[in-house]
């Protein structure tokens, strides 16, 4: 049981204020964070280091708890204000200075004693800082779940281009997940709105491989098991000569160029078509002249 | 033992398969709708599967098979009304069902009957009318 704790202890308030100079010329970030703050978070560390160390000098063990956990909120507000994991660190790190000075002063007639007071001071100081960079990087690692899931969501809109017709502009890689995610949203959307019709649009779909292509005609295939046309619009020449030179068979497959292409298609699918107003407006004229003439004849 | 009920509409035949499918009832549906369309000479099959939620292998097969077995009794297969996750267990299961028309709904697949059937009648009378004008 090492007693570095008790010169600490004695010490608290001198280290301290050499701890909040020392942060001072290395790692304060006065832009983030307010002086008053600053000086409450390093007391509450102090405090709860100088505590825990009194009854064991592992950092694992349930003395540093709450340590342990304070660190934890600590590196994840600050990673929210926008410091770095390091900045963190060595916000921790930077109070190794103060300590050895105390211990120095305390000790100063017993060389080896010195020694190993600062190693064991350092070592524990070591593992709480690693403890803030792995909470960062757990932090982080949420927010990447977070965004994945979130992205996942937002990159499959199924949309209505008309009575009967969806259409599903894919944009980014497709993996299997999302494949899934993708085939799930269009059969469903297909049953909600009962169209005969879907396009599937891959302008956005940066490279299309084997895996990529399968994953596009299970999909094709199971809305046509449902009774719903699909088609595959929005094929670049790149990704045309691709599907070729990987001998992907779509004879199966309707495919066209361009996501308007599709629409023309599935508007003559369903017996619509597009005509512009003008000739409409003759139209009329002409059967209005008819029906004039008709008049006047009889 | 319980079997599922062919309904004769006009040409065509109509079925709604309402209970979980299990093999023997596959057996007997296929056995009891060959039957009925040699008798009524039908010209369109249609199978209603909206309420179909499992499916696996045989029943899939069993599909692809009423089909083929009613071109070759020279009527029509329109399967409606399949489900997402039937769907695509099929075509996990490879099982595309090629041979097959598939409709959203019952209206629909009622009309998709109809055209084939006028078609046929279309080819049928055209033929008649070559013959007549040789």
């Amino acid at each position: 049981m090492s007693s570095f704790h008790e010169v600490v202890q004695k010490q608290e308030s001198v280290i301290l204020s050499g701890w909040l100079s020392e942060v001072a010329t290395t790692t304060r970030r006065a832009d983030l964070m307010s002086d008053s703050q600053f000086k409450q978070q390093a007391t509450e560390l102090l405090r709860l280091f100088t505590e825990a160390s009194q009854t064991s000098g592992h950092v694992s063990s349930e003395a540093f708890s709450g340590a342990r956990d304070f660190l934890k909120d600590l590196a994840r507000s600050r990673m929210n204000d926008g410091y770095t994991a390091a900045e963190t660190a060595m916000f921790v790190l930077s109070l190794k200075q103060p300590v050895a000075n105390a211990l120095r002063d305390a000790y100063k007639n017993d060389p080896a004693r010195l020694v190993d007071e600062i190693w064991t001071a350092g070592t524990v100081l070591d593992k709480l800082a690693m403890l803030t960079v792995d909470a960062a990087i757990e932090f982080r690692e949420q927010v990447i779940t977070r965004q994945q899931e979130e992205m996942l969501e937002l990159s499959t809109p199924v949309v209505k281009l008309w009575d009967g017709i969806l259409a599903l502009p894919l944009i980014g890689t497709l993996d299997s997940a999302r494949t899934q995610v993708v085939m799930e949203s269009l059969l469903s959307t297909i049953v909600e709105t009962n169209s005969r019709v879907a396009i599937i649009d891959i302008t956005g779909v940066p490279t299309v491989d084997t895996l990529v292509a399968q994953h596009l005609i299970k999909t094709i295939t199971a809305a046509r098991l449902m009774g719903a046309d699909c088609y595959l619009s929005g094929i670049r020449p790149a990704i045309a000569q691709t599907i070729v030179h990987l001998g992907i068979d779509l004879a199966d497959i309707t495919t066209k160029a361009k996501l308007s292409d599709a629409f023309a298609l599935a508007l003559t699918r369903l017996g619509k078509t597009v005509v512009s107003l003008k000739s409409i407006k003759t139209g009329r004229q002409e059967k209005a002249v008819d029906n004039f003439a008709q008049t006047k004849d009889t | 033992m319980d079997r599922i009920p062919i309904l004769k509409v006009g040409d065509c035949l109509l079925v709604t398969i309402q209970v979980d499918m299990h093999d023997r009832l596959a057996m007997t549906l296929q056995e009891d709708l060959t039957n009925q369309i040699a008798r009524h000479a039908s010209k369109g099959v249609l199978i209603d599967i909206s309420s179909l939620e499992i499916v696996d292998s045989f029943i899939g097969r069993m599909l692809a098979n009423i089909a083929s077995m009613s071109r070759v009794l020279d009527a029509q297969t329109v399967l409606t009304g399949m489900q997402p996750a039937v769907a695509i267990t099929l075509v996990e299961l490879g099982m595309t069902l090629p041979g097959i028309r598939t409709a959203l709904n019952v209206e629909r697949g009622l009309e998709l009957l109809r055209e084939h059937i006028e078609q046929q009648q279309g080819s049928v009378d055209l033929d008649e009318d070559d013959a007549a004008e040789v």
